[in-house]
């Protein structure tokens, strides 16, 4: 039966060069001497270390634990000593250092003993999500947000569907196509547990149409029963299918909303890789420690996938692959489309690296144009935006306008800067305009929250000069009333006194009138 | 090690500014032929001396604003705006007139609202208007399609000196063209069965001679810049619908008053303000459905002024006009943002 399929607006059609890296089946990287693990992988909070440097750890045994909600261990990828913890370049966009626990690795890549959980379907869903966060598993797909919050759709959300994403739509990457190719099982395991703690009702695994083997071996792997709720579907090769949005838009007619969330249509979204790992973490007991990479490009002489531990630094990976390191070469995190260029090839892999891309670099970066308005990014834009009026405005730093454009439904996808004849770097400009809205927003919160402090304050002064005041009243009039009470005294000492004074004058009286009455008499 | 730095995406497509230009440039090539071949050498030397006068000015323009020279001179915009110019121009025109309108074109009408992309109005037919509206006289001397044998020198001396060979005249040469002269004789109460009798001369087979095959290369040009997916089908197709059935309703209604939808399609300058002008991307609207908005107000507008306005052709104001309603066509035809609900 063919399924019916739907078509998002826009996307492109893009050479594959994925062969070139498929050619060899997935070898292991080499052990480096120092693996260099950043404590924040993922989007979120990054988490705390629980090692001391000096302190020998055993591989897969937890170097940092999670700080906050949206936040996941990190572990050891092989046992050793920890050398530092500090800052160091990690692969970001931004270029900047950030804090990374050190391991200098001792050679024996010793485990940690293993906890299995032998039978995830007793566990209760948090628990079960508890120990896919304590494997500090994040998405593996791009973004890298903890897979166990997208596996609770909280108390009152139906999941329908679980669809797993293994649409690996930018060029050259490889990796979950061969880990599709590799361990079709794993991930079908992943997926159950995955339908479990989400409570779904049915399942899709979702693969382009390039990936034939990909698909066969898939269905191979699904056992008898599954397949009344597990499809595996084959879906046109068009960039970005494998976007969240636009691959549910594909599979379902459906479109996850303007600023929402596909749990908002009753939909979770994860990537193969993300299964398999889940797989790992509750068969297995093994946390996320290594992932799969692909390293291609023009200046790679063996370009092939790797299993490579997070941590392991990009040269080591590159040298592995034949790099002729060359200083006009760029090397790119991520896919041509989305990925980003990193300038110091020792940064280490990440759980989020899924390609490490080297080629010549373009030495004539063509000069941007003039936008024409000739209308192709809009034509091409899988969000059905106006590329160019967002460029227009976010050129112009005019933020309120470049919203009501719809900005932040930009997935940045770089459609509409790869078709534009004027060479305009449109993602830069949005990437911009993004930040600075949310630098403004911060600002304003910033702002607002010291006006509240301010006013709080200020009234916390009011409140206190009325307490104080009507604790001066107070005073005041106690003091008034215990005064009165003594000038009452007074006046009873003076009656008192009177009074006594009398008394002794009639004693003296009386004593002197007998006496004066001698006198008298 | 630094290693260079740029920001995604890392691809792109080797399209670029000036191969648009140039496709543009090659679909124009059988018209021009066709208007060479029905005008003589005229329509040559005016092109020619369009591009010399529009790549000067925007050098200097360029030089004047600071801007980098190479990459915009040769991005071909300039170009393109100094052939369309060139072409609508009468082909005996002194020297002056192609220099004056390429000029006008290129410093007021483009660089002095910002260059390449920010020039609301459609530099070509500024320029053209600018002339029809100063120079009425040279601009509206058409020579009679095919009746002439007037060799390059001929031209060329004409072009610089308005000198003709001895015993021609300009009246003997010239004549009003077929729009022209038929605005012109219905004012005079003729009807349109009496005009063709009266001058077959200008009628062809399916429009007026000479310019139907001009008009149909035009469109030939055009035709195969939306197979290449330079331009979008919106504008033509929506000009040249509204302008048949306008011109068809009031046809039907009155054939000898008013001309047939064929005249309208195939003569003057429509085809190539269908395809080749109002679909200046830079000065048209943006979205497909704002094209056809856009494409339909040209057809309109172009009837009326043809039918009731003053002017024989209406291309260029047509055009113009609807440049200026394009920021307001754009604002209301914003396309639903993926997710966002369908009212
Ligand atoms: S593709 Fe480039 S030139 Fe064309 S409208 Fe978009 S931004 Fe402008
Ligand atoms: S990067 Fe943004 S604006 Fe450009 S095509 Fe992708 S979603 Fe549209």
């Amino acid at each position: 039966m063919k399924r019916r399929l739907w078509h998002f607006h826009g996307g492109l059609r893009l050479p594959g060069h994925k062969a070139e890296s498929m050619q060899e089946p997935i070898q292991t990287a080499t052990l480096p001497e120092r693996l260099t693990i950043p404590l924040q992988q993922h989007i979120g909070e990054p988490a705390e270390p629980v090692v001391e440097v000096g302190q020998r750890v055993l591989k897969g045994q937890m170097l940092a634990r999670a700080s906050e909600y949206i936040s996941v261990p990190v572990h050891a990828s092989t046992s050793g000593t920890i050398a530092a913890i500090e800052d160091r370049p990690i692969p970001h966009p931004s270029g900047l250092q950030a804090p990374c626990i050190v391991l200098d690795s001792d050679g024996q890549d010793e485990w940690i003993e293993h906890a299995p959980i032998n039978d995830y379907t007793e566990l209760e869903s948090s628990a079960l999500r508890n120990v896919i966060r304590e494997a500090g598993i994040v998405g593996l797909g791009g973004a890298g947000f903890p897979a166990f919050i997208k596996l609770n759709p909280g108390p009152r959300n139906v999941v329908d569907t679980l669809i797993l994403n293994g649409a690996e739509c930018e060029p050259y990457i490889t990796c979950d196509a061969m880990l599709m190719q590799e361990q079709p099982r794993k991930i079908i395991d992943g997926l159950l547990i995955m339908k479990h703690a989400l409570q779904a009702r049915r399942c899709i695994i979702a693969l382009e149409d390039n990936k034939r083997n990909a698909h066969t071996l898939l269905v191979n792997a699904l056992h008898e029963h599954e397949s009344e709720f597990i499809e595996i579907i084959q879906i046109p090769t068009i960039y970005p299918t494998g976007g969240e949005k636009q691959l549910i838009k594909v599979l379902t007619g459906k479109e996850v909303p303007s600023h929402g969330l596909p749990l908002d249509i009753h939909m979770v979204c994860h990537n193969v890789g993300t299964a398999a790992a889940i797989a790992d973490a509750i068969h297995e007991g093994k946390p996320l420690i290594t992932r799969y990479v692909t390293v291609t490009g023009d200046a790679i002489g063996q370009p092939c996938n790797l299993e490579v531990r997070i941590g392991t630094p990009f040269e080591a990976l590159l040298e592995q692959c034949g790099w002729r390191d060359d200083r006009n070469d760029e090397i790119i995190m991520g896919g041509p489309l989305m990925g980003f260029t990193v300038d110091n090839p020792a940064v280490p892999v990440i759980k989020t690296t899924n390609c490490i891309l080297s080629w010549p670099t373009t030495k004539e970066q063509q000069t941007p144009m003039p936008c024409i308005r000739c209308g192709e990014c809009a034509r091409v834009c899988p969000a059905q935006l106006l590329p160019q009026q967002l460029y227009w405005y976010a050129r112009a730093k005019n933020f309120d306008r470049v919203q009501d454009f719809n900005l932040f439904d930009c997935i940045e996808c770089g459609c509409c800067a790869y078709v534009c004849p004027s060479h305009i770097p449109l993602v830069q400009y949005y990437r911009f305009a993004k930040t600075e809205i949310w630098a403004q927003e911060r600002d304003k919160k910033k702002a607002d929250q010291a006006r509240e402090r301010h006013e709080f304050r200020q009234q916390r002064i009011e409140r206190k000069k009325q307490e104080e005041e009507e604790r001066k009243r107070r005073k005041k009039e106690m003091l008034k009333k215990s005064q009165g009470d003594e000038t009452g005294g007074e006046d009873s000492k003076k009656a008192a006194i009177e009074a006594a004074m009398a008394r002794a004058k009639a004693r003296r009286g009386e004593k002197n009138s007998p006496s004066g009455d001698k006198e008298d008499a | 090690m630094n290693l260079s730095l740029h920001s995604s995406p890392h691809m792109k497509t080797d399209n670029r500014v000036n191969r648009i230009m140039l496709a543009v440039i090659f679909a124009l090539i059988p018209g021009i032929l066709a208007c060479i071949h029905f005008f003589g050498w005229g329509v040559l030397i005016n092109i020619s001396l369009a591009i010399i006068t529009a790549m000067a000015a925007e050098a200097l323009m360029l030089r004047l604003r600071k801007r980098p020279i190479k990459p915009f001179l040769l991005d071909g915009s300039a170009l393109v705006t100094a052939i369309l110019l060139g072409v609508a121009i009468p082909s005996l025109a002194p020297w002056w007139i192609p220099v004056l309108g390429a000029a006008f074109a290129l410093i007021i009408a483009k660089h002095l609202y910002g260059g390449l992309g920010y020039n609301p109005f459609n530099p070509a037919m500024v320029g053209y208007a600018m002339l029809l509206i100063a120079f009425p006289r040279e601009m509206t001397l058409w020579l009679t399609p095919e009746l002439h044998d007037l060799t390059f020198l001929d031209n060329l001396r004409y072009t610089f000196l308005e000198q003709l060979p001895a015993n021609w005249t300009l009246d003997g040469l010239t004549a009003a063209t077929p729009l022209d002269a038929v605005k012109t004789q219905l004012a005079q109460n003729l009807t349109l069965t009496e005009i063709h009798q009266g001058s077959t001369e200008l009628f062809g087979m399916i429009s007026a001679h000479g310019w139907e095959w001009i008009n149909l290369l035009f469109m030939l040009g055009g035709l195969v810049l939306i197979y290449m997916r330079v331009i979008s089908w919106h504008i033509p197709l929506a000009m040249l619908t509204t302008l048949f059935l306008v011109s068809g309703l009031f046809h039907l209604n009155d054939p000898d008053a008013f001309t047939s939808p064929l005249f309208h399609l195939f003569s003057g300058a429509t085809m190539l303000g269908a395809f080749f002008i109002a679909t200046d991307p830079v000065t048209a609207a943006a979205t497909n459905r704002g094209r056809i908005i856009f494409g339909i107000g040209i057809g309109l507008l172009l009837y009326i002024i043809r039918t009731w306005g003053g002017y024989p052709d209406a291309v260029a104001f047509a055009v113009l006009l609807m440049n200026m309603a394009v920021p307001t066509i754009d604002y209301y035809t914003r396309p639903r943002v993926f997710g966002e609900s369908r009212d």
